[in-house]
């Protein structure tokens, strides 16, 4: 794409803003900043990410995926603020995501050890975990407060801590991680996928572009269930003292 | 000759950020009796049957049970030990088979067809009822299979909060008559929160008067005609109007 090309899209842009401006919807502030922050977000990471490539050093890919590690932290941490040590939870569960599954990439040779790769299935990787993070966390905490009464019924039967919220914890964990698998039964009928449109504008073989995408759906239902498994079983003592006594 | 206390409250507190639940409360409930608490609402009856159960601890003072500190009891086998059936009757998802069951199943074992049978009737339902959804039940149906529940721990202490406040006079008698089988027949300790001074005189020996977290009088349920506290004497007057 030429730079000509580029400054042309930005017609994509004047349409909402003269729509927000003559229906008064007061969107046009925000428009200007997500796509001022949009540019320069993507053009630093581009320019990264080709240092990167061509420095081909294994201590910057590290430190890039670091970093991700650290913004979906600093993301999701917010919404587990009622769960003591959520930040090392969700530092631990991110690592963990991301050594399995590029253990399994490359420990199987299904994609080559390059930057090339191993960063932007990172960036999916991790991206996706965040989001499922917070949607586990949010469903949790609100499991967890409905289910009060539950809970209490059960430890006064003699129940522990693990059988007591047990009912919250899976309740939390499936509700995570259908939208992962509902999302993939549709895929390809309503829309193309985000990577695999791009491979295939970018002049990719459509049937090559098509097994990278499977790759990713099946690497993102991974991410999805040990997500929220990890974060589940990680999180649910907080909820309980040494005495098996609900903590408000 | 004295009697054995099933559990003994030594200046026993229990305060939140905001308030101060119980305030310092010593007495004992003896094994073996039925012994009623009663008290107008906010006076720390429910709390204090929390603290016995071990849902929660208390901020201050100690609480025994058969005479052992309450903190060496694995939470676990204390609430075994001492059952507790609250006044919401909470159901789980699933049947009332299912519900009976629980108790067995958090701790590995199976409910018999012929024990969830006995349960039921025990407490006055028809066994066709074990198939039923357990949030379809009525009020009352909900409190029976609660106490059937709690039972099938074969708790030696029986703490009942306000059990009978949802059912008809009829089910509230076969309620009264079952607590006072169990108790004469395993020496079942039983604790019974009632606003019902009457079902308190019928079916207990002993009263515990609780206002506004503390014991304002204790003692034998005749007590409840005679009381000589003025905070006592205000709400048995009051209770009875």
């Amino acid at each position: 794409m030429s730079a000509l090309a580029l400054i042309l899209t930005l017609v994509f842009v004047l349409i909402p803003l003269f729509l927000s401006k003559t229906l008064q919807l007061g969107l046009e502030k925000d428009t200007l900043i997500a796509t001022v922050r949009s540019i320069i977000q993507l053009f630093a990471v581009g320019y990264v990410l080709q240092f990167i490539f061509d420095s081909e050093n294994i201590l910057y890919i590290f430190l890039m995926v670091a970093l991700m590690i650290g913004a979906a932290v600093e993301n999701a941490r917010k919404k587990g603020a009622s769960i003591r040590g959520i930040t090392w939870k969700l530092v631990l569960t991110f690592v963990v995501i991301e050594v399995l599954t590029q253990g399994i990439l490359l420990g199987l040779h299904i994609t080559p050890a390059t930057a090339q790769y191993i960063i932007p299935l990172s960036g999916m990787v991790i991206g996706n975990s965040m989001v499922l993070g917070i949607l586990f966390l949010n469903r949790f905490t609100s499991e967890v407060s409905s289910r009060r009464e539950e809970t209490e019924l059960i430890l006064s039967l003699g129940g522990t801590p693990k059988q007591a919220i047990q009912h919250s914890l899976l309740a939390s964990i499936k509700a995570s991680t259908i939208p992962t698998i509902e999302s993939q039964k549709t895929i390809g009928l309503v829309q193309l996928p985000g990577m695999m449109s791009g491979q295939i504008i970018a002049g990719a073989d459509p049937l090559q572009a098509v097994m990278f995408q499977l790759l990713i759906l099946f690497l993102l239902l991974t991410t999805a269930i040990v997500t929220s498994t990890m974060l589940g079983f990680l999180s649910y003592p907080t909820k309980f003292n040494e005495r098996m006594q609900v903590i408000d | 000759m004295i009697q054995q206390a099933a559990i003994t409250l030594q200046e026993v507190v229990y305060e939140t950020e905001e308030n101060k639940i119980i305030c310092g409360i010593t007495g004992r409930f003896t094994k073996g009796k039925i012994t009623a608490i009663v008290g107008p609402s906010g006076a720390g009856k429910t709390t204090l049957f929390r603290l016995c159960n071990g849902l929660l601890s208390p901020s201050g003072g100690n609480i025994l049970i058969n005479g052992k500190e309450i903190l060496t009891f694995d939470p676990v086998s204390l609430r075994r030990h001492v059952g507790i059936v609250l006044q919401q009757a909470t159901m789980l998802e699933g049947s009332v088979r299912d519900n009976l069951a629980l108790p067995l199943q958090l701790d590995g074992k199976e409910l018999t067809d012929d024990e969830a049978q006995r349960m039921i009737q025990l407490v006055g339902l028809d066994p066709d009822i074990l198939e039923r959804n357990s949030r379809d039940l009525s009020g009352g149906q909900k409190q029976k299979v609660s106490i059937a529940r709690t039972l099938l721990n074969e708790p030696e202490i029986l703490l009942l909060d306000e059990i009978t406040s949802s059912l008809d006079r009829v089910s509230r008698q076969d309620i009264e008559k079952l607590i006072e089988w169990i108790n004469r027949e395993t020496g079942t300790t039983v604790i019974w929160i009632t606003h019902n001074l009457e079902q308190a005189k019928s079916v207990a020996e002993e009263v515990w008067v609780m206002i506004d977290g503390r014991i304002a009088e204790a003692g034998p349920i005749e007590m409840l005609d005679h009381p000589e506290n003025d905070d006592v004497k205000h709400f048995v007057m009051e209770e009875r109007k």
